[in-house]
């Protein structure tokens, strides 16, 4: 039972019992959330939630990330990590070099993240190739593969539509669609870090077809540039109805979603206040009591650093994302957190938090089923 | 959370004294947010302005030259040793200058063990720095204080006495690690024992001298240790109440001949929170961003903390354990701004620092 005395007196006494009861929060209430001087007030509301969703479960995944390519046509004001074709520095990878990359991960990766830049031309052959070649090296992991912005890019680029596309992909072993590419959904910040992106309609639709395709995708905001509060409680609001269609039409909806703190290194976007530990951990929590549809909320690690990310599993979050073992996008802007973690790193880490540790597939089914 | 806890939880932030069967019952079973709720209530309670505090000071080690060995030390050479150091007075003398270039009030200063240095070099350091610069000294940690006794043949409370006369003002409440000897035994054989450490501390204050008192945490003891060394500190400040603040940080094990999971935010919160409650008689609790990142240290202000450190415009030892956090005084005004206080530069008695815009 929270302490009604504490949110009454911050007058969030009927958001609380709202929150008690299951019910949906309001735009308004929302907004509340983000006005309320005292964060660690919402943090223990959205712990509370947090807590009858999943108890004191803690999932983590042995997993590994892949950038097959660099090179972008996008161009996005926010991105360290892209480069031109021709230009230094760009890379593409091999089906071999992303294959020997993931057989030389220390444990095998259940679920294995694969993005990259919207390449000018890699064509859709070669990703059905990537997919089966990597499915064939690893037969356990589920391949979590291409945001929907780089879905949208392959469909232009083949003359196909993206449910086609889609279809190509499942047929050649994806299960699921990372988050990305969703950055914030208000068209005139989107006009402004990353104007030749996806607009939020197309995004949303190919996870919506996505899911009708029985695929199961993860959502992510890229919070803390150039966007409003307004900006960041309408995304997490289009998300929500996009989650309640997709769950009427019988689609796996959303498994998870991902809040990605702004990281202001190596790019184009002056950001006049930058984000501190607590606007994070405000907009982790507010995250998890909006988004009353979507079951998982990751803490990513290499985001936050790994300290805050601890935090966060007691402002809302469920799960630490895994393993990863090299990553590039992130730590180009500025990320200063380690490249990786083991296993046996984060099952001690979780413990130590009083917690309960669960290792899960990228779907979130328990490993060796653990519950 | 249970009825008692909940009762417990408002009792301590209304400012009763808790005992340790209670004090204990809230370290193991209190949920973290509330815990924490209940200690920001003390410290709204004892500091009702929103304003969060910091000093603005170097960190200068003299030397690096220990013969403790303890094991929790990335940052001691033993003697001999090629990358031994002692600073000459001149690199003090433009350490400080530097300081007060930057707007500093302080200068906190630590070495170590150093078994050829008498007494009479650091009575003359303290007379150099006085004689030359007007700042505050904040130096010698308790086991420093007690190795300088052991070289000169005094008693601590004569060494005390004449490093005061020589421009000490007030002593740093480093070396406690653990206030338990059989803790001590085992990390820092070397060290004086707890009962010592609280002894000089209680010798300081007797001769007017202000100290901090400390906490390492997160290696080789037990949760109820770190109980024990709360109520050992709050037992000596019933006695003489000179403990200014109180500075738990957690122990970091790269590059140590300790083998420990580094704690985690939470972990390092809840003891905030539990110091705070259990320290009734202590005024300010200090975060630690400098072992837990910026992030943390800005929450720890709604668990207890009140006061954010310092500056540390040098900072070496946790930096030789592997965590290397910076943060300018303008940051740190930032950090606190976006927590919802108001930051003030103090002295190391907290008065404020008033001619600061």
């Amino acid at each position: 039972m929270p302490d009604l005395k504490r949110f009454n007196a911050l007058g969030l006494g009927a958001v609380a019992r709202k929150v008690q009861a299951g019910e949906r929060l309001s735009l308004d209430e929302g907004r509340a959330l983000y006005a309320c001087p005292d964060v660690t007030a919402v943090g223990a509301l959205a712990h509370l939630r947090r807590t009858a969703l999943h108890g004191d479960r803690t999932f983590y995944v042995v997993n590994r990330h892949i950038n097959y390519t660099n090179i972008c046509v996008n161009g996005c004001a926010f991105c360290a990590y892209q480069r031109e074709k021709g230009q230094d520095g760009g890379f593409e990878l091999s089906i071999q070099d992303a294959v020997d990359r993931l057989l030389a991960a220390p444990l095998t990766p259940r679920e294995v993240h694969i993005v990259g830049g919207c390449h000018p031309d890699l064509r859709l052959a070669f990703f059905v190739d990537l997919l089966t070649s990597v499915q064939k090296a690893l037969p356990q992991a589920t391949l979590k593969c291409f945001t929907a912005v780089e879905i949208a890019h392959f469909a232009r680029l083949e003359g196909l539509s993206t449910i086609e596309v889609l279809q190509t992909l499942k047929n050649a072993g994806l299960a699921m669609l990372p988050g990305g590419g969703a950055e914030i959904f208000a068209p005139e910040v989107r006009r402004r870090i990353c104007p030749k992106k996806s607009d939020a309609v197309e995004w949303l639709r190919i996870h919506g077809e996505a899911h009708a395709l029985g695929l199961a995708t993860n959502a992510t905001m890229l919070f803390g540039h150039l966007e409003s509060i307004e900006d960041r409680l309408d995304h997490l609001d289009q998300l929500r109805r996009r989650q309640d269609e997709s769950l009427r039409n019988g689609g796996n909806g959303f498994t998870c979603f991902i809040p990605l703190p702004f990281q202001t290194e190596n790019n184009a976007i002056k950001v006049a206040r930058p984000l501190t530990g607590l606007d994070e951990l405000r907009t982790i929590a507010v995250s998890r009591l909006m988004l009353d549809n979507i079951p998982h909320l990751k803490a990513y690690w290499v985001m936050l650093t790994v300290k805050q990310a601890q935090a966060a599993l007691f402002f809302g979050a469920d799960d630490l994302d895994g393993t990863v073992v090299e990553e590039k996008i992130g730590h180009m802007a500025g990320a200063t957190s380690r490249q990786g973690l083991t296993k046996a790193q984060l099952e001690a880490m979780i413990r130590g938090l009083g917690l309960t540790p669960v290792e899960r597939d990228a779907r979130f089914n328990p490993i060796g089923g653990q519950a | 959370m249970s009825p008692k806890i909940q009762t417990l939880l408002d009792e301590a932030a209304e400012g009763r004294r808790l005992t340790l069967d209670e004090a204990r019952l809230l370290q193991l079973e209190a949920p973290l947010h509330d815990l924490g709720h209940a200690a920001h209530r003390v410290r709204l309670r004892k500091h009702p302005e929103p304003v969060v505090t910091y000093v603005v000071d170097r960190n200068i080690n003299y030397s690096n030259v220990c013969v403790c060995a303890c094991r929790f030390c990335a940052y001691y050479r033993a003697p001999g040793h090629d990358e031994c150091f002692v600073l000459s007075f001149e690199e003090i003398g433009r350490k400080i200058a530097e300081t007060i270039a930057l707007g500093g009030t302080q200068i906190l200063m630590q070495g170590g063990h150093h078994p050829d240095l008498p007494l009479s070099w650091y009575e003359d350091m303290l007379r150099f720095i006085k004689a030359n610069y007007d700042i505050h000294v904040h130096a010698f940690s308790p086991p420093e204080i007690v190795h300088f006794a052991k070289i000169s043949g005094l008693s601590t409370a004569q060494v005390i006495n004449r490093l005061k006369a020589a421009g000490l003002d007030s002593i740093p409440g480093g070396g406690a690690e653990i206030l338990v000897d059989s803790v001590r035994a085992k990390v820092s054989p070397n060290k004086c024992p707890a009962g010592q450490w609280l002894a000089v501390m209680e010798e300081a204050h007797a001769q007017g001298l202000r100290t901090t008192a400390t906490m390492m945490f997160g290696h080789e003891e037990t949760e109820e240790e770190r109980l024990e060394h709360l109520f050992n500190v709050r037992a000596s400040q019933d006695r003489t109440g000179g403990f200014t603040a109180f500075i738990p940080w957690t122990f970091q094990p790269d590059n140590t001949n300790i083998v420990a999971r580094p704690l985690t935010s939470p972990e390092y919160l809840r003891m905030l929170a539990l110091a705070r409650l259990v320290l009734d008689n202590v005024d300010n609790v200090q975060v630690s961003w400098v072992t837990m990142g910026p992030k943390i240290a800005q929450l720890a202000l709604y668990f207890g903390g009140n006061d954010f450190g310092s500056t540390m415009i040098e900072e070496n030892v946790v930096r030789a354990a592997g965590v290397s956090f910076r943060l300018s005084q303008g940051e740190i005004d930032t950090l606190v701004r976006a927590a919802g206080f108001e930051p003030r530069q103090r002295r190391m008695d907290y008065r404020l620092v008033e001619d600061k815009k």
